[in-house]
């Protein structure tokens, strides 16, 4: 398995540890199982650990450890049998409000879908969507699993300012917006949670494979989220669900 | 008590060695452009190097202190006086309750660093004072410095040892065009040796589209063999991304932690401090380095650092750094 890894410079204090150059589930998975294993290893003089869809992007301080002595130490974290394999993934319920005010790219999705705004409700709430990764802004994550049939493009135009909360569909991807930001995806709903609040005790509601479940809501309800969200006791519903075994460690 | 800001530009903010341990969940870095300069001002003040201090951007800040204190200005000339009076840079020097600080525009470089014995009163954002401006977070309220802003300091009766000898013994010394080393990788393969020739060729410009997030380019063009896009992965400090236009972008300390553009190398981190002090108009060019080069000079720069420290501070502070992850 260690000969479909390679090793990149990423500057003088920096390694990417990169497995392949697609798209998978279980690829992601074995960087995660990779990062966390580097995070219990305090290995001393590792500064940032950064996983991505199919990459570890490590930064590290020259004095403390080498590029080859960190190399080292990824392979055979790498090789190493889990010691607790994972058999769940945390799966986090995200209220959204769909169309209307909160979703004004709705009829635009629906005339290039030939979908009904029912039908893409239904199809976009139905997925729970691994989080690959976080990043563009803190807590906006890339997630994968959307149905094929709501794919729509980008704007041409992106918009300058994007309402915190909002959730769009940009070409074959779906995700959140955690803050208000420019941005140019087709906007089908919004949240009233947040999944970034530098105020909570757990800033982030979600990390690097987390699944994340949309469940559609009301204006009504989601007004009454909104308060409790502000109020600082909203909850969002966890659940737990059962994940395949990795290939490859028969 | 502190310092109170009458004047100041529009970039000004409070930044230290940076946020680290959140760029998992898209938490930009941050930390001070040019961390040498940073890193001197606070060992001149006996400080922990990586404590927070002002970053000016071309314009000077001026302001009045409230407490007597011990300060340093590093990086660009911002032509620092007290009361009227010109006092040097990369020094520390002894301010007194009441004493005006005036800075001017920056007579070279781009980025000035005021750093203030025991550091400024502020509240940590998740293990960082800088100020992350896109998240509204860390420093002063999450937001660039303004004009009537009060910054405490850590103590009001600052005790430096040794002042005389609180001389760093440097200047800022700019090339034109500057020359940044570069490590290539991690998607150097994306381009063709017509396009890598180049990139080592060309002077580019920095544009009016440069700020603490990257650095725009301009000049030739970088020609990649068969597009730059790629499965978007991990930013590191100084990548040189290729957009479709070809022209690199360099990216720095707010830039976004992860990317969908191919990045044909990284500025070797000695050298993004460089990059911190070029402004718009500038011009630079980039050389090939080599894994064993990059790490002799950032050993060289690491040695100045601590060879001040110790000889100022007694290393105290050296000793008590820890691992940070």
């Amino acid at each position: 398995m260690a000969s479909e890894i390679k090793f990149l410079y990423a500057g003088d204090t920096g390694l990417v540890m990169e497995y392949g150059r697609e798209i998978d589930p279980a690829v992601n998975a074995r960087v995660k199982r990779v990062c966390d294993a580097l995070k219990a290893d305090r290995i001393d003089g590792v500064t940032e650990i950064l996983p991505t869809y199919r990459s570890l992007l490590v930064t590290y301080r020259p004095e403390r450890i080498s590029f080859e002595a960190l190399r080292e130490r990824l392979i055979s974290l790498d090789a190493a049998p889990s010691k607790d394999e994972k058999t769940t993934a945390k799966v986090v319920w995200i209220p959204v409000s769909y169309g209307g005010a909160f979703g004004e790219d709705m009829p635009f999705v629906s005339a290039h879908t030939g979908l009904s705004e029912r039908q893409i409700v239904e199809l976009h709430s139905e997925p729970e969507y691994l989080v690959y990764m976080l990043g563009f802004l803190p807590g906006f994550p890339y997630l994968g699993g959307m149905d094929k049939r709501l794919t729509a493009p980008r704007l041409k135009n992106p918009r300058t300012k994007i309402p915190e909360g909002s959730v769009g569909i940009g070409g074959e991807q779906t995700g959140i917006y955690p803050l208000a930001s420019p941005g140019g995806w087709q906007l089908i709903g919004r949240t009233p949670v947040r999944p970034y609040d530098p105020g909570r005790s757990k800033p982030f509601l979600y990390g690097v494979g987390d699944f994340i479940k949309f469940f559609p809501i009301d204006g009504a309800e989601y007004r009454r989220i909104e308060e409790s969200v502000s109020r600082g006791d909203y909850i969002c519903r966890e659940t737990l669900k059962a994940l395949k075994s990795r290939g490859g460690s028969e | 008590m502190g310092i109170r800001i009458t004047n100041v530009g529009p970039l000004c903010s409070v930044q230290d060695g940076g946020r680290y341990g959140y760029a998992e969940y898209g938490f930009s870095v941050s930390g001070a452009m040019d961390l040498f300069s940073h890193r001197i001002a606070n060992i001149l003040v006996g400080n922990d190097r990586d404590q927070a201090a002002i970053e000016m951007t071309l314009f000077g800040l001026s302001g009045e202190f409230t407490s007597d204190a011990v300060i340093a200005i590093t990086g660009a000339d911002v032509s620092p006086e007290i009361n009227g009076v010109s006092i040097p840079s990369f020094q520390a020097v002894k301010v007194k309750k009441g004493d005006m600080l005036e800075c001017s525009f920056a007579k070279n470089g781009c980025r000035a660093y005021l750093a203030v014995n025991s550091g400024f009163y502020l509240k940590k954002v998740m293990g960082s004072l800088s100020t992350n401006l896109k998240c509204k977070i860390g420093g002063y309220m999450g937001r660039a410095l303004k004009s009537g802003d009060l910054l405490y300091f850590n103590t009001v009766a600052p005790s430096v040892k040794r002042m005389s000898k609180r001389v760093a013994g440097l200047s800022l010394k700019i090339e034109n065009p500057a020359r940044l080393g570069v490590l290539l990788g991690p998607q150097d393969d994306y381009f063709t040796e017509k396009g890598i020739d180049t990139f080592f060729s060309a002077v580019y410009a920095l544009t009016n589209e440069s700020d603490r997030m990257g650095v725009k380019l301009d000049g030739a063009a970088v020609e990649s063999k068969g597009g730059v896009d790629i499965i978007s992965d991990g930013i590191p400090l100084g990548a040189v991304q290729i957009p479709a236009s070809g022209k690199p972008i360099v990216m720095t300390a707010d830039r976004q932690t992860v990317g969908g553009y191919a990045k044909i190398g990284t500025v070797i981190s000695t050298d993004v401090s460089v990059l911190g002090q070029l402004r718009p108009g500038d011009s630079l060019s980039f050389y090939k380095t080599t894994p064993d080069r990059a790490k002799e000079a950032y050993m060289e720069s690491l040695n100045i650092l601590d060879g001040l420290d110790r000889r100022l501070n007694h290393g105290v502070f050296y000793r008590l750094k820890r691992t940070r992850l």
